[in-house]
């Protein structure tokens, strides 16, 4: 399995970080070298063997449905790069 | 005589109780030390006025007779942890002026267990490297050196500045994260102790996130028993963390007697890689010998699976990453990049990750993408779940033939220069991992401890693995090891 330059450019597009045409051969070349590095996985026999969910057999731990916190408002927007009257502000993401 | 700022936990706090110094002090030497070595970049957020003010509660507590397990004891903590009202960056230029309104579980458990925070530690991006040289801070160095030789050397990593700051003295101990190895490599290049525990055993709430099945803190300290004082104060249930584990938390300190005798040891044929250095080799010969001279009962084991326990991670950590780091797109905290005319949201999302996060966590995050994505989720990501069932397969059964602990060494090589591994492939660095990587996937505790030098002068450790929750047994064999093995050197002073 080789990763072309297109493939590099739309895997940088489904994880949301901008690379310029001119980084995507190196880009490419990086991600063979590890993919080549995990080819090794294809040796195991893994049949009939059950996908790891959790590393320590145990039940996650439910709650109580109930409100615990709340009225946070200020302390969730204190760190936004831009918050306006109350709000989370982003580009315009409708026309 | 020795100064303040030289003791461990345990030391320091028997001073303390008997009256001998006070926190105040002590935090004052550490501070002391912390600026006159800001050569080595271990602590990169001080916080010396909240340390005076904590010591100054500590020392009211102890002498009123109040003072509970850590009282006093000034301590660094690494930058994963979010600290509230404290700078939290975790190495990263995307979380650049990020304060958090809360505090992680594990420093508030220090915290409460009286513990005073001198400040922020030093890191790899995200946790992710091996050689604290992708840190948006720049990197750690390590306080040892070739001998007479100056090159700047990797105090490792993730957990680099809390490596290189309890070697130096900088601060009695430190608290750590490992994920593949991020507490126990670094531990290994500074000859000092870190473990990390079972996962579950500490809360990760609050802990800036990297593979969530994989991360667990630990403590990084100067001694064996400063480990187990500081693993007991940072560990315990926490209903925040889904994964936190409801069960007691031993008196890890009371159960270092170091009694071994009888006790099975297994040697795993695996972890003798082709051009293993013969000083390795020869480190681990020794330990046998050490462990077989208490008493232990030294059996060879085999650990099948064990060549695919990298690739496997390589495929898991990064898909966790991924998802995890999604987070990260300029709205709700740190960095947002700076848009053009007519940019929208998928830019803003785009620019803001591309300037934000560095080469290392791009790779990675693009890595686990892929692995994740339509066509290859099978391929990949599954195949690496069931290889890991597989590798903690291979642990279980050997437990179950009655191996109480497991012995390897620690890293494949001593500390390597800054900047020797800049041309090499990434997968030339994950190398490091390849004796610690095995013990995230399964699950277990793991334990370095130093054991001696290379003929450079350079700090070697070892590993011990023990059974799920049985971390007092583990430190316990991990405290004869060091006692047999007598490491005593520190580095020169030379910052």
């Amino acid at each position: 399995m080789s990763i072309d330059e297109s493939t590099a450019a739309r895997v940088a597009k489904l994880a949301r970080i901008r690379v310029e045409p001119e980084a995507l051969p190196a880009l490419a070349g990086e991600f063979n070298t590890i993919l080549g590095f995990i080819e090794q996985l294809g040796e195991v026999d893994v049949d009939g063997i059950e996908p790891m969910t959790s590393v320590t057999p145990q039940r996650l731990k439910r709650r109580v449905d109930e409100v615990q916190d709340g009225n946070q408002q200020e302390k969730i927007l204190s760190n936004a790069p831009d918050a306006r009257e109350g709000f989370f502000a982003v580009p315009k993401v409708v026309e | 005589m020795t100064k303040l700022n030289e003791l461990g936990l345990a030391g320091a706090r028997d001073a303390l109780r008997a009256g001998e110094t006070t926190s105040r002090e002590l935090t004052e030497a550490c501070l002391t030390a912390i600026d006159e070595a800001d050569v080595l970049n271990a602590f990169v957020h001080k916080t010396p006025e909240l340390a005076l003010e904590r010591a100054a509660a500590a020392d009211q507590r102890l002498a009123a007779g109040d003072a509970p397990a850590m009282c006093g004891l000034p301590i660094g903590i690494k930058d994963l942890f979010c600290t509230k009202g404290v700078a939290s960056q975790a190495g990263s230029r995307i979380l650049e002026g990020f304060l958090p309104e809360y505090e992680s579980t594990v420093s508030q458990n220090l915290a409460d267990a009286g513990a005073v925070m001198l400040g922020k530690l030093n890191m790899d991006e995200f946790a992710m490297g091996s050689s604290n040289e992708t840190s948006v801070y720049g990197n750690a160095v390590n306080p040892w050196r070739r001998g007479n030789d100056d090159t700047p050397l990797t105090p490792g990593g993730s957990s680099g500045g809390s490596a290189a700051a309890v070697a130096a003295d900088l601060c009695l101990a430190a608290t750590g994260t490992d994920t593949g190895g991020s507490i126990r490599q670094p531990a290994a290049f500074t000859g000092t102790v870190g473990i990390k525990p079972t996962y579950g055993r500490c809360s990760r709430w609050g802990i800036v996130a990297f593979a969530s099945s994989l991360d667990q803190a630990g403590p990084m300290t100067k001694s064996v028993r400063d480990a187990a004082i500081m693993l007991e104060a940072m560990c315990g249930h926490d209903p925040k963390d889904s994964t936190s584990a409801d069960l007691p938390v031993p008196d890890f300190e009371a159960a270092l007697t170091g009694d071994i005798r009888g006790r099975k040891i297994g040697i795993p044929k695996e972890y003798r890689m082709d051009g293993m250095p013969d000083e390795i080799e020869a480190l681990w010969q020794e330990g046998i010998a050490m462990m077989k001279d208490a008493g232990a009962e030294i059996v060879d084991i085999s650990l099948p699976h064990t060549k695919y326990a990298l690739p496997a991670y390589y495929v898991i950590a990064p898909a966790e990453a991924s998802s995890n780091l999604a987070r990260y797109d300029g709205v709700r905290y740190g960095h947002r990049a700076r848009l053009e005319q007519g940019d929208g949201i998928t830019e803003m999302y785009e620019k803001t990750r591309a300037e934000g996060f560095g080469p290392e966590v791009q790779r990675r995050v693009m890595i686990g993408t892929y692995v994740l994505s339509a066509g290859f989720y099978d391929a990949y990501y599954n195949r690496a779940r069931r290889v890991r069932t597989l590798i903690k397969r291979d642990f279980e059964q050997v437990f179950d033939q009655g191996i109480d602990a497991i012995l390897t060494p620690a890293t494949p090589s001593s500390a390597f220069g800054l900047g020797e591994m800049t041309d090499a492939d990434p997968v030339a660095m994950y190398l490091n991992d390849i004796f610690t990587v095995t013990v995230n996937l399964a699950g277990l505790p793991g334990v370095a401890v130093p054991t001696g030098v290379d003929h450079q002068g350079l700090p070697l450790g070892l590993q011990l693995i023990g059974q799920p929750w049985a971390e007092a047994e583990l430190l316990s064999a991990a405290w004869r090891l060091e006692q047999s093995a007598g490491f005593v050197a520190k580095p020169g002073k030379w910052w």
